[in-house]
Parts: structure tokens; C-alpha cells; sequence
């Protein structure tokens, strides 16, 4: 059978719960004392290089401190989240974990990550408001020290444009006038398409226009996924997907990079990651992209929405937190740091000033046509909304894959889709005891 | 001699149960323990309290049949049982009609290149799965795949293979394609064990070599045609890997496309295992009686037979 490896996922779910229960006795055996003395940590993260970024610390300021950090690598995003939950769990954490903004809600609410506000001294300073208010909730508390941040842009072949006769929408509606016009001129050419499998795009575009899908009122949590600006949203690309504007094809697929590299889609709502994505996706193309401002809802705004973006967070289950908080602020504070992070793992870093010092004062090379590439990109991430992450991201972003995965397969309501999201969110959320209002 | 004497009866009685000692402690500790871990999982859930933010406001609290009721309740399961169901009613018997066709073929005494044959069939079922549904996955892709290149040059329609109605033969495809082999095998091997003399016998009495593969080899191999449906309809209640791959390239599968997939992405994606964990109790218990129900009454047919 192609299928007998399987067999045992019945188990197998349960399994790694109880591997984890089975480990709690002989896990985190480090040792039990205070910070003397020297201390080793463990820190899982998924980001690429990152092992190089630690032996900087690990030879320098580490070994003046006695501090010893070991680097695990992760596989990126939910996957991460739940074993980070089941090591808690069971007691046998990390000492440090890279998480996404939006999973941070949901470590503090199971109890995973720490407070360190007293730990982290002054790398506040380091980071724009609207960074910073990601990583304490609201609180009075900081659950994380921001590493990168995904401020949302428009990508576009500068070249293709040209020959299309088309401009670089400012607004959304000049965007669906791009896209219109194109397919006129261009039958088997799209402008870009609109993808179901990332539900970090659309939660971006939606706080771009203004939403806000959870906060809190007293002891409960509001959860509007399908308020008037998420509808706005939903409502805009479900109308181009509908008259065939653009394509509803999702994207990271072989045939999307094709796509992409020979000019079938020519511009793609991304965020300041993209020429990473694009150096793989569309080799054939470097030099030829151009980046710009996302559009506007109207052409007085100047805000945009971010995509991505991650920050170091502390376990409670550290048994040296003061240590642990003292990797966190110097790996996306320091100078050296944040250049090695910029070097080796590609990130864009959240701390302002890394953003156009060091490897950021030349632009990446698939942009190498484009001079002040992070110039601009720093002017944009200064723009980026504020963002309201809730305790259940995740089942959120679940529902965004079904639920628009089928409304763009038949170019349907999205309007419809996006109540789909918002019931199963609220009814997960109760069904956890969450006193929720609407 | 004294001490001897005493300790002896002790030994003896003691014995078979030391014996036994390893494997009783291995299949506690690796079957009966993580099962009626699940099970007992699958019984509590989750209760916050306020924002949920705060140190211990979530804890784990008894749900008695909460998560059965919502399992079962739940259309998203159904459908995907539906969707399984129409993908093994596809699967299943193309794919051992093949397995026995080809063993048959393998068997008969006019092959040539026998041996080179029976492993470029088997050869897709040591590719892993995941593997297989990728590469497949590619083959499906319109602007990637060779296939449609040629359609197209040709001038032919180019169905798309990964929505509606042929998604599920381009996923029966993969595993028809990967399983086969395997099951032929199996089919083959029961094959070559009959013995020469019935052929002779059969050959005495004038039968063509189609009526010794329908009246006496298809019988004689019964059993494990039986063997080879019970692994099948196994498989193909935990389909998983084929749906999982296919779902990045296609708006048409969702993540909850089968049940097991569903207890994936209750557990792994929305870090709810209570739920995943009833899901993973029921489609066990489904499966438990489909495949031996399946089994006990193939059995009764095959001792009614014997006492004819």
C-alpha cells in the first residue's frame, strides 16, 4: 500500500503528546540554579543561517557572559506553534523560539511564553510603536523582542508595464482599472492572481484597510473578521476573480512561478521578502521588477499592511529567562547582530535603525535596478498599520484556506466566504470558554 | 540438592510469564498506552477563562461526548467520509483488477522478460508516496506538464485534472499507479504456490488457458484476493498523503478533503487534539468494522463453500 505509513497517524497524533509527557521527567535536565555560573540555551528557530548568527554570539558576547546558546532548526510557521505547545506541555521547551506575530496571542494564552519586560532593559527604543505593540498585546507586559517585519509592497515588471502601456496604480481602484486594462490588451495575461493558500496576505490587506479582527473589551475578546473593512476587502478581489480581471490560480505553485517568470502574471501584492521569493521563483526576470507603495483605498491614505514578520520569544519553561531575554534584545538589537541576520538569513530587520544601515544601504541584487530599493521600503514600513492578533490565528487562517480556496475556484461570494471565517473563529473560541462578543 | 529442589517449582511457574514479560511490556507500553491515551483525550478539552492571557487560565477540563457529538455532527466529516468513499470505489477495483490481470499475465507460460516485467510494475511502490503525488502533482499542472504540452501541439481538449470530477481520478491515479505493484505481487505469489498437477489435470481435460485462469486460478488465489481487498480498503479509509500534496497546487482539495486529514489539521493546525483525537477514535472504529466485517463475511463464504 502507498498508504500503510499512515497507518498509525491515529496513534501517532497521540502519540507525540505522550512522547513529550513520557520526556517531561528527564527533559530540561540543564540544571536547577540561579543565573551563575555558566548556562547553556537552546532556541529554536526556522530561519535560514541562523546557526552562523548564533556562533557570532557564542564566540563574543556569549562567552564573556558565560552564555551558551544552541541553535535546533524548525520547520516555519503552524507547524512550529503546535510543537512549541506539546513541548510546553510537557515541560521540556526550548529556552528561546522564533514566533510569528500572529502566533504570539496564542503561546501567551496557553502559558508557553514569558513575561520579560523587566529582563529586556531599554530595546524599546530599537522599534517603531506599531512593531512594539505586537509583541505586548496591549499589556503592560513584553512576550518578545520583534526580529523582522513584513511591510506589504506591489512588486510589478517594470518592462511588461511599459509595453502594456499601463501605470503603477496608486489606488485599489486604479489597480482593478490595471488589471481590466491588461486583459484587454492581453487576453492570456493577468495582472496578478489571487491566492487562497497564504492567509497572511489577505489578513494584511485587510489591515491595510483598517481592520481590526480581534481586540478586547474588559475580561472579553471582540472578534470582527467581517467588519465593513474586511468586507471592503473581501468584496474587491472577489469582484475581479468573478469578471476574470485576474487569475485565482494560488501562488508557490510550479505553474506560478512559470507564470511569473515568463511574464503570464505580471505583478504580484507582496511584501519586503519578495525578491527572496522571487530570485527562486522567477530567475529568468532579475532586473526587470520594479518595487512601489501598495495601492490606496483613497488617494489621500498612506498606510499599508504587513505580510509575515517574527520575533524571539523566552519559554516559561527556561530555567535561565534573564539569560534568555539577554540573546533575545542582542540578536535583533545589535549591530553585528542584525547585520549577520541580514546577511545570513535574509530577514529585514523590525529595529528602524538596521533598516537602512549596513547590508540594507544597497539594494537586494534581484533589484539591483532599482538604487533605493530599501530606502523606500524603510519610508513604507514606517506606514504599516497597526495590526490585532487574537488567541486563535490559526483556526482562523484554516478556515481562510477552505473557505476562500472554494469561493475563488467558483469565483463565488467572497462576502460569504469571509462569514465562514468569522463563525468558525467565534465558534472555536467559545467552544474554548472564550467569552466572546461580537 | 534442598535448595534446588524448592527453587524449581518456582522456576518453572515462573517462567512463561517472564517470558511473556517483554512483549506484554512493549505492546502496553507502545499500543495500549498511546491508544488509551488518545481515548481518554478525546473525552476532555479545553476550558479558558477570561482573555485567556494570564498565567493557568487554561485548563483541561472533562468534556464527556462533547467532541463525539461534534465529530459527528460535523458535515465537513461526513463529506470527506463521502469523498473517500468515491475515491475508493475508483481506487480499489481498478487497481486490484489490474494487480490480478498483470499476476495472471506474469503466470502464464507464453511471457517473455517475466522477471524484468514484474519489477518495472513493482517499482512505483518503493517510490514513497509523498514522492509519487508530487511527481504526479507536477504531471497535473497545465503550464508545467509535458502531458498538456503535447495535448496542446496536437490541438486536443486539455481537461483540467485537478477540479471536480477528474481530481478524483487524477488522485486515484497516484495510488493505482503505486499500488499495484504491490498487490500483484502478493497475487502472483499465491499464483506460482499452485500446484503443477492441477494444470496437468486441466490440460487432460482440454481447458483453454483462459478457462484455467478464470475456473482455476482465479479461484484457487481467493485468498488472498480477500488479503489484497483488506489492505485496500485499509489504505484507502486512511488516504492522506496523495490529498495533502495535491493541496498546495489546487483551490479543489481542502484541508479537511478526507477524515484523516481533517485530524490532522484539527490537531497540527488549530491545536485542537481533544477533537482530533475523538475524530482519530471514530475513523478507527470505522475502520475496525468495515475491514472485519469485510473479513468475517468473506470468511462465512468461504466455509459455506468448503461445505458444499
Amino acid at each position: 500500500m502507498p498508504h500503510t505509513k499512515r497507518r498509525r497517524l491515529v496513534t501517532t497524533v497521540v502519540a507525540v503528546s505522550l512522547g513529550a509527557t513520557a520526556l517531561a521527567a528527564c527533559g530540561s535536565s540543564d540544571d536547577s540554579k540561579a543565573d551563575s555560573g555558566p548556562v547553556n540555551l537552546t532556541f529554536w528557530s526556522w530561519a535560514p543561517g541562523m546557526d552562523k548568527v548564533v556562533d557570532l554570539w557564542n564566540r563574543g558576547q556569549g562567552k564573556k557572559d558565560q552564555i551558551t546558546v544552541t541553535f535546533k532548526k524548525q520547520a516555519s510557521g503552524d507547524t512550529l506553534v503546535t510543537k512549541i505547545l506539546t513541548a510546553h506541555k510537557a515541560k521540556s521547551g526550548p529556552d528561546l523560539v522564533q514566533a510569528e506575530y500572529q502566533a504570539l496571542p496564542t503561546l501567551v494564552s496557553n502559558g508557553a511564553v514569558a513575561d520579560i519586560a523587566k529582563e529586556i532593559g531599554d530595546a524599546r527604543s530599537d522599534f517603531a510603536d506599531g512593531v512594539w505593540q505586537q509583541v505586548t498585546l496591549g499589556t503592560d507586559a513584553v512576550y518578545a523582542v520583534p526580529q523582522d517585519i513584513g511591510p506589504m509592497m506591489f512588486y510589478y515588471r517594470a518592462d511588461l508595464f511599459k509595453k502594456y502601456g499601463l501605470t503603477v496604480p496608486t489606488t485599489w481602484d486604479e489597480f482593478a482599472g490595471t488589471a481590466r486594462a491588461l486583459k484587454k490588451k492581453a487576453p492570456d495575461v493577468d495582472l496578478t492572481t489571487f491566492s487562497a493558500n497564504d492567509s497572511g496576505l489577505f489578513a494584511g490587506l485587510a489591515q491595510q484597510a483598517g481592520a481590526k479582527w480581534w481586540t478586547t473589551s474588559g475580561d472579553k475578546w471582540k472578534v470582527a473578521i467581517d467588519d465593513a473593512a474586511t468586507q471592503k476587502v473581501a468584496r474587491f478581489w472577489g469582484g475581479l476573480v468573478k469578471e476574470g480581471a485576474i487569475d485565482n490560480q494560488p501562488m508557490y505553485t510550479p505553474a506560478w512561478n512559470k507564470a511569473l517568470d515568463t511574464g503570464k502574471q505580471i505583478a504580484w501584492v507582496s511584501a519586503v521578502w519578495a525578491p527572496g521569493t522571487l530570485t527562486t521563483a522567477a530567475p529568468d526576470t532579475k532586473g526587470k521588477w520594479a518595487m512601489a507603495p501598495l495601492p490606496q483605498w483613497s488617494a489621500s491614505e498612506n498606510v499599508t499592511g504587513s505580510w509575515g514578520g517574527s520575533s524571539t520569544a523566552v519559554t516559561t519553561d527556561s530555567k535561565h529567562q534573564a539569560a534568555a531575554a539577554e540573546f533575545a534584545a542582542w540578536l535583533n538589537t545589535d549591530g553585528d547582530a542584525l547585520n549577520a541576520l541580514a546577511k545570513e538569513s535574509g530577514i529585514y530587520p523590525a529595529a528602524t535603525n538596521a533598516q537602512t544601515s549596513g547590508a540594507f544601504t544597497s539594494p537586494p541584487e534581484y533589484f539591483s535596478n532599482q538604487a533605493d530599493f530599501y530606502t523606500e521600503a524603510a519610508k513604507i514600513a514606517k506606514t504599516t498599520a497597526p495590526s490585532a492578533w487574537g488567541p486563535n490565528v490559526n483556526v482562523a487562517y484554516t478556515s481562510f484556506n477552505d473557505a476562500f480556496g472554494a469561493a475563488a475556484k467558483n469565483k463565488s461570494d467572497f462576502v460569504t466566504a469571509l462569514r465562514t471565517m468569522q463563525d468558525a473563529t467565534v465558534a472555536d473560541m467559545k467552544k474554548q470558554g472564550f467569552e466572546v462578543s461580537r | 540438592m534442598t535448595s534446588s529442589r524448592s527453587r524449581k517449582p518456582y522456576g518453572v511457574k515462573g517462567a512463561p510469564y517472564g517470558f511473556l514479560l517483554p512483549a506484554t511490556l512493549l505492546f502496553a507500553l507502545f499500543f495500549v498506552l498511546p491508544i488509551g491515551y488518545a481515548v481518554w483525550l478525546s473525552f476532555r478539552k479545553v476550558h479558558v477563562s477570561g482573555l485567556g492571557l494570564g498565567a493557568g487560565a487554561r485548563r483541561e477540563v472533562w468534556a464527556g461526548l462533547e467532541n463525539y457529538t461534534q465529530a459527528l455532527g460535523d458535515n465537513e466529516f461526513y463529506d470527506g467520509a463521502l469523498r473517500v468513499l468515491g475515491y475508493g470505489c475508483i481506487v480499489v477495483p481498478v487497481m486490484l483488477g489490474l494487480a490480478l490481470l498483470f499476476a495472471l499475465m506474469l503466470d502464464s507460460e507464453r511471457v517473455r522478460l517475466a522477471p524484468f516485467t514484474r519489477l518495472a510494475i513493482f517499482l512505483p511502490y518503493a517510490i514513497p508516496g509523498v514522492v509519487a503525488a508530487l511527481l504526479w502533482g507536477f504531471l497535473y499542472l497545465p503550464d508545467v506538464s509535458p502531458f498538456y504540452f503535447v495535448l496542446d501541439r496536437l490541438g486536443l481538449p486539455q481537461p483540467d485534472l485537478l477540479d471536480g470530477g477528474p481530481l478524483y481520478l487524477a488522485l486515484s491515479n497516484i495510488a493505482v499507479w503505486g499500488g499495484t505493484g504491490f498487490n500483484m505481487i502478493v497475487i502472483y505469489t499465491s499464483l506460482r504456490s499452485i500446484p503443477a498437477e492441477v494444470y496437468e489435470a486441466a490440460k487432460l481435460d482440454g481447458a483453454t488457458p483462459l478457462q484455467v485462469a478464470l475456473r482455476i486460478k482465479i479461484p484457487m488465489v481467493a485468498p488472498s484476493l480477500v488479503l489484497t481487498f483488506f489492505f485496500s480498503i485499509i489504505a484507502t479509509l486512511q488516504v492522506f498523503n496523495e490529498p495533502t500534496t495535491l493541496k498546495p497546487l489546487t483551490n479543489s482539495v481542502s484541508t479537511t478533503w478526507s477524515p484523516l486529514m481533517k485530524v490532522y489539521v484539527d490537531a497540527f493546525g488549530k491545536g485542537d487534539i481533544y477533537s482530533a483525537a475523538a475524530e482519530a477514535t471514530l475513523i478507527a472504529v470505522a475502520t475496525l468494522v468495515l475491514s472485519f466485517g469485510f473479513l468475517r463475511a468473506a470468511n462465512r463464504r468461504s466455509k459455506q463453500e468448503a461445505a458444499q
